[in-house]
């Protein structure tokens, strides 16, 4: 074996240690009393600046389509489906707010809040936004392990 | 104090408008009178009954756009879905087909033919099955014009349906739902309140659980079809019903159906029915 396959063999072990590994893929959640998550999904914390994007972006969470958040006044067009997002972090516990990010079904049963980080018990699930049937083969959950962690490190910072 | 006295009633009505809404409607005036050309008041409440156990009142979703896009509907000068209309009157009266005939010489004139068509839209066929305006169109094009069938949300097929609901403005919605009707209404009620897609929102979720809120830049309505066809100026054309239902479902995340398909049918009676009352405002205005 010469050095170069060596390397080869060893970076794509370790590519394979930071994803698959660290990251708990969404059927391997463990649920605390059916509504706290208290293990980050990535083994990290998450960056509460990328989190912003994650709640503002359309492409992302588009957490202000039904939420409002005061600390982000720049952000047009917040939603008031649900309630407001201020003082989250002293209302729930990080682990129950990792719970309600994952699938807020488990702390609200029969809430409008999409479930971000599950992948099955949909009734057709499509393409996205296409109007087309997903293609089971790249169908994923909302938001990465990533965006979660930091959608959770920006909510941690809404204290009263 | 006694000049004081119509602006405060005004405001303890929108008051109990926002209470049982449970919200506060900033520009969309739930108080506001429909009234087209200073002439032809339309009703946009109606009282709830069985069919809407969960709505404290039927509203049209004119109620809840803003006063700029509510204006242009209360005059057929501004509202451009009269020109859709104006082009479905032409074809009305175009013969087309190997049969060599048009509307006209079957129907004769739609102000009378046509009067209360979509206010009982859809129906059941001769054969029992549930059909929409656009099956009716598009039977008499095949099988007595011996034209070819028009596309469901294609121009002429929207001019066409826009020009029969005007016939029926005014009067209110009233849909079969018993008997032979039945099952297609449950079909569709079951529909309703079914969560589609990766989003898991049903019709209810939004329109029923929802209305009066703001989910990002749009105001929720209830989701009532008494308008359509309707202009969505975002389009700069006009929707149909299952052109408007098959975009709710795409935004859930979901396959969605197609637009003809036996299930939107079932849902187009169901939804109809939850706007019993209302008057048909065909052809309305959307942002
Ligand atoms: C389609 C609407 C919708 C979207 C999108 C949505 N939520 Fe929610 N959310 C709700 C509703 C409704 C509730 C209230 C829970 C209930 O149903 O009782 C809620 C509750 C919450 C709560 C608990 C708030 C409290 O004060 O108790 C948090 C935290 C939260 N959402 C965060 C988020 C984040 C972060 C995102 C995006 C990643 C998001 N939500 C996206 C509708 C939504
Ligand atoms: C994710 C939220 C959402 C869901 C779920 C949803 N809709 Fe909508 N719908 C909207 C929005 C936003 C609008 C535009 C504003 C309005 O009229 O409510 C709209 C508009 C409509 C309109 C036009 C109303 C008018 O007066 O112009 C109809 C009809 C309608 N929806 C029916 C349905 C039906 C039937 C379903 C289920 C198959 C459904 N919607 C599901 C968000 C939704």
């Amino acid at each position: 074996m010469n050095l170069k396959a060596v390397t080869g063999l060893v970076v794509a072990g370790l590519a394979f240690v930071g994803t698959a590994v660290a990251d708990t893929a969404p059927a391997d959640v463990v649920w605390e009393d059916d509504v706290m998550v208290t293990a980050s999904l990535t083994g990290a914390p998450g960056s509460a600046e990328a989190g912003v994007e994650v709640l503002t972006q359309r492409s992302q969470g588009n957490c202000v389509a039904c939420h409002e958040v005061s600390a982000l006044p720049n952000v047009q067009f917040q939603g008031n489906v649900g309630p407001a997002l201020d003082g989250v972090a002293s209302r729930w516990t990080e682990a129950e707010l990792r719970g309600i990010l994952v699938d807020a079904k488990h702390m609200f049963p029969e809430t409008r809040m999409p479930a971000f980080y599950r992948t099955t018990g949909f009734i057709r699930a499509g393409d996205e936004y296409t109007g087309r049937a997903a293609n089971p083969e790249t169908f994923g959950p909302l938001l990465s392990a990533q965006q979660i962690e930091d959608t959770l490190a920006y909510l941690m910072t809404l204290t009263d | 104090m006694q000049h004081l006295k119509p602006a405060k009633s005004f405001a303890l009505t929108a008051a109990a408008l926002v209470a049982l809404t449970g919200v506060a409607m900033a520009d969309p005036d739930p108080t506001a009178e429909l009234v087209i050309d200073g002439e032809l008041h339309l009703v946009t409440r109606a009282p709830s009954d069985a069919i809407t156990p969960n709505l404290p009142e039927r509203y049209s979703g004119w109620l809840f756009r803003e006063s700029d896009t509510r204006a242009m509907q209360m005059d057929d000068f501004e509202n451009p879905a009269m020109l859709a209309a104006e082009a479905g009157a032409d074809l009305w009266t175009t013969a087309d087909g190997t049969a060599g005939q048009s509307c006209q010489d079957c129907h004769g004139d739609a102000e009378d033919s046509m009067a209360g068509v979509r206010a009982g839209m859809p129906h059941l066929n001769a054969d029992g099955v549930l059909w929409s305006m656009e099956d009716y169109v598009n039977n008499c094009r095949t099988e007595r014009m011996g034209a070819e069938a028009w596309r469901w949300s294609g121009d002429e097929m929207t001019s066409m349906t826009s020009f029969i609901s005007l016939q029926s403005r005014g009067m209110p919605v009233s849909v079969q739902i018993d008997g032979d009707a039945a099952p297609y209404w449950e079909q569709g009620r079951d529909m309703y309140y079914t969560r589609y897609g990766q989003l898991e929102l049903s019709c209810a979720s939004c329109h029923e659980e929802s209305y009066g809120l703001m989910i990002r830049a749009d105001h929720l309505s209830q989701g009532q079809i008494n308008g359509f066809p309707t202009y969505r100026l975002k389009n700069a054309g006009i929707v149909s019903i299952h052109n408007r239902f098959r975009g709710c479902i795409r935004d859930t995340r979901a396959e969605t159906f197609a637009e003809g398909s036996d299930e939107f049918r079932a849902l187009e009676l169901y939804v109809a029915s939850r706007g019993t009352g209302l008057s048909i405002e065909g052809v309305s205005v959307r942002p």
